[in-house]
């Protein structure tokens, strides 16, 4: 059960997190930016947010090959899930 | 019996075994379980997408009722109490069970609290007259639902995710009381902690899409 890696800095992670956090809240009630631009800013630091989740504190950049592919599959298949239902309804 | 024995061995002939994902059971069910949560939460996360932007009106967003700063603070918690737990799963590793309890026991506490604050939001909610059935007659908030508003689609969300996090907390409650506190972790045995530490940061991992969708878009 030994891990072989270089452990990460967890403490300079929860930074990130919080300083991303607070770029958010900023974002969505501070800027006077088009509402367009901050959706796709807002969802582009939730994705990376969560990236920092899955790769650092569940170990994925750290795990095999085979089990970050296993991981990661679902996420194309629920991204055309929802596309395909918002297609749907444009239609 | 001998000869059902051969049939069955005949439909099944002899495979040769092959390299796996070097992982041991738990973990990759953990896994699979969490890919399954993925679509899960798609489902959800699409079902709120398409109604919010497809209905008629104005969606009425989460801050005319409820406080942002105090959601904020709570993602906040969650996020910290991720932290926590992989410092638990750090101690154990480093084969110091004393201080895997302490960032267990505070990773149950961050969690608790965020169920809590979670609870508190419910019953402002409910006392708005924001019920999962739909909107009280009468109510400050019946108007923007004639606007378009859906309180089933976000009541939903917010369930789910207080539903995980519920089960998150008492796994964690169970592993520490059972398991942590007797001292049966140690550092060549922690699988629980990495299995159930798994579970955490995808609720947590969870929680940070949503608070975007949810309350920031």
């Amino acid at each position: 059960m030994e891990t072989a890696h270089k452990r990460p800095n967890y403490i300079l992670i929860w930074v990130y997190l919080a300083v991303l956090t607070a770029a958010e809240l900023a974002l969505a009630f501070e800027l006077p930016i088009s509402r367009n631009l901050k959706l796709l800013l807002l969802l582009f630091l939730a994705i990376w947010k969560a990236a920092l989740v899955g790769l650092f504190f569940m170990h994925l950049k750290f795990e095999r090959w085979n089990l970050r592919i296993m991981a990661v599959i679902p996420l194309p298949l629920a991204v055309i899930f929802i596309l395909a239902g918002m297609s749907e309804h444009i239609w | 019996m001998t000869h059902a024995a051969a049939t069955v061995d005949q439909m099944r002939p002899p495979y040769p075994a092959e390299r796996g994902l070097d992982v041991y059971n738990t973990k990759l069910g953990m896994w699979v379980f969490l890919a399954s949560e993925v679509m899960f939460f798609a489902a959800l996360i699409g079902t709120y997408v398409i109604l919010r932007f497809g209905a008629p009106g104005e969606w009425a967003r989460p801050g005319i009722v409820l406080n942002i700063k105090i959601t904020a603070f709570n993602t906040f918690l969650l996020i910290c109490s991720s932290v926590s737990m992989v410092k638990a799963y750090a101690a154990i590793q480093d084969g110091d069970p004393k201080k895997m309890r302490f960032w267990l026991l505070l990773t149950i506490l961050g969690g608790a609290s965020f169920v809590g604050i979670q609870v508190y939001e419910y019953i402002h909610l409910i006392e708005h007259g924001f019920v999962p059935s739909g909107v009280r007659e009468g109510s400050e908030l019946a108007e923007l639902v004639a606007k378009g508003t859906l309180p089933a689609a976000t009541m939903g969300l917010y369930g789910s995710t207080f539903f995980h996090v519920t089960c998150g907390v008492i796994s964690m409650t169970y592993l520490y009381l059972t398991k942590a506190l007797p001292g049966k972790y140690s550092k060549a045995d922690y699988g629980g902690i990495e299995t159930v530490g798994l579970y955490w940061h995808f609720v947590d991992l969870v929680w940070i899409i949503l608070f975007t969708i949810v309350y920031l878009i």
